[in-house]
């Protein structure tokens, strides 16, 4: 285990990028929490699809809407949505997947095999299925995605748990009388802390796009309020007539992703 | 002095389920590793058991300690929790924990008595004492410390509850020579001073005189020679065990 200094974070390039691209990001949603340059919903007809302008630095929509605004409040709105997906879907994986990895026999068979089918889903598919049954919103939304991450992370964690529970430290565990829960959360799950990071943070990713691919669906958040995906999907009439309208949201999607594959892979090298 | 029986293990028929077998084949194959093995430990008394690799010294241990619960026969024990020491320093301890936490961790998991957290912190002041660490290496994770001492450290963990009955599988197989003599050294001392008794293993003969009051000597599940450790390398009368003399260069 090494020590975190700033030092050592600088010379990681994956890192430093990793730390720089959602630091930048976190600092617009944080600022858009309190403050944002015009309300996100606030219409005006006489000011409809601007460019690029000091007025209006990512211009405005089709209603006349502040694009930026919309930005830094269609950001948060997504990196909460995949914020809930991660917690839902690491958190059942990593219980199932160590659970059965532990025990292993006849509860691993069963539950490999549904997870097997559900991992034969498309996320989205699984996701559409969801919401159609439910209704559309945001909650339905993180968790049908909660769901449709649980099966990859079970599968990591099962894999990572079978390779820890037959070495020596865990038998001697044993030996001491530790018991199976404990075992498992204490004595096992710390040791797989590192693989489990770095695949949350691409399972972040995996998420974020897969909200902006369901907003741009439609089954995401509703009109008026914005989320990255919803507003690219408003924004692909505008597409030639107004490039900088699609544009905005789509870079600051780009970045959201870049930022978290960049930390996943420092994290990964950090191991 | 009269010493008492702390382990008596009669008749003893280990086995080994093909675990694999959900991946390869279906039949379960039951491998026998141990056939009809009794001897007693007395108090106080340093056992030693020998042999080549492969047969069965480790199943044995594995067997008294409780981790392999399928066998038939009787082991029985005068005072239970019997503690063990591992072959591999580098794979014995849990990476991810501090050397005091994984000190602390049976004492938590006591189940005869509840520990509060002073004792515990006292109890392992004491336990570094004994092994000769210093105080500063609680606060180290495994990786930081070297092979010798992170047996002392396992050494440590196995003596935390204060058993009567200790197994050390191999303890010094896995490091160099001159730190094999001070684990050895330690082991010793830890002997004289707690009086408790050891099952010692090892493949080494000549590790094995340095300690043992008596040997017993393995091949292919059986015991083929069992005596005082002076008598067996004195005079011993199992081909076997002259073999193993000869390859560690003992006898002349």
């Amino acid at each position: 285990m090494k020590k975190i200094s700033f030092k050592k974070i600088i010379k990681d390039p994956y890192l430093a990028i990793g730390i720089l691209i959602m630091g930048l990001v976190l600092l617009m949603i944080i600022v858009g929490f309190f403050w944002t340059p015009y309300d996100p919903t606030k219409m005006s007809a006489s000011e409809k699809l601007q460019g690029i302008s000091l007025r209006h630095i990512m211009g405005t929509d089709n209603m006349g809407r502040d694009v930026f605004s919309r930005v830094m409040y269609g950001s948060r709105v997504t990196l909460l949505i995949a914020m809930g997906t991660i917690i839902i879907g690491a958190g059942l994986g990593t219980i199932i997947g160590a659970v059965t990895g532990y025990y292993g026999g006849v509860i691993d068979e069963v539950a490999m095999r549904i997870i097997d089918a559900l991992f034969a889903f498309p996320s989205i598919l699984l996701a559409l299925v969801i919401v159609s049954v439910f209704g559309v919103g945001w909650m339905q939304l993180v968790v049908s995605l909660g769901i449709a991450f649980v099966p990859s992370f079970a599968r990591i964690v099962r894999g990572e748990v079978l390779r820890c529970k037959d070495m020596d430290y865990i038998q001697n565990a044993r030996l001491q009388g530790v018991g199976s829960l404990r075992m498992i959360f204490v004595h096992i799950l710390p040791n797989i802390k590192g693989v489990l990071a770095s695949s949350i943070l691409i399972g972040f990713n995996n998420a974020v796009l897969a909200e902006a691919g369901l907003s741009y669906l439609g089954v995401g958040s509703q009109p008026p309020y914005a989320s990255l995906g919803r507003m690219l999907s408003d924004a692909q009439q505008y597409m030639f007539t107004r490039p900088s309208y699609v544009m905005c949201p789509g870079i600051v999607i780009v970045l959201m992703v870049l930022g978290f594959a960049f930390l996943g892979e420092g994290i990964k090298r950090w191991e | 002095m009269e010493k008492e029986t702390v382990l008596k293990v009669s008749s003893l028929d280990v086995f080994y389920k093909n675990r694999k077998r959900k991946l390869f084949s279906k039949q379960s194959k039951k491998i026998q590793a141990l056939f009809d093995v009794s001897f007693e430990v007395q108090e106080g008394e340093v056992l030693a058991i020998a042999g080549e690799s492969g047969c069965g010294k480790s199943t044995l241990a594995r067997a008294i300690v409780g981790i392999n619960k399928d066998y038939e026969g009787v082991i029985w024990q005068k005072y239970g929790d019997p503690q063990m020491v591992f072959q591999d320093p580098y794979n014995s301890l849990n990476p991810a924990k501090k050397v005091g936490w994984l000190l602390e961790e049976p004492l938590k998991v006591d189940k005869k008595r509840k520990w509060t957290k002073e004792e515990r912190q006292q109890r392992v002041k004491e336990i570094m004492e004994e092994i000769e660490l210093p105080l500063n290496m609680l606060e180290r994770y495994p990786s930081q410390l070297s092979g010798g001492q992170r047996q002392r450290v396992c050494i440590g963990i196995a003596l935390m509850r204060n058993p009567k009955l200790l197994i050390a599988d191999e303890p010094v197989s896995a490091l160099d020579v001159t730190i094999q003599a001070q684990i050895m050294e330690l082991l010793r001392n830890l002997h004289k001073k707690l009086g408790i008794s050891i099952i010692f293993i090892s493949h080494d003969l000549r590790v094995v005189y340095q300690i043992s009051d008596h040997v017993m000597v393995m091949k292919n599940g059986r015991i083929v020679e069992y005596g005082a450790t002076k008598d067996v390398y004195r005079n011993p009368q199992a081909e076997y065990t002259k073999q193993l003399l000869k390859a560690a260069g003992i006898t002349r």
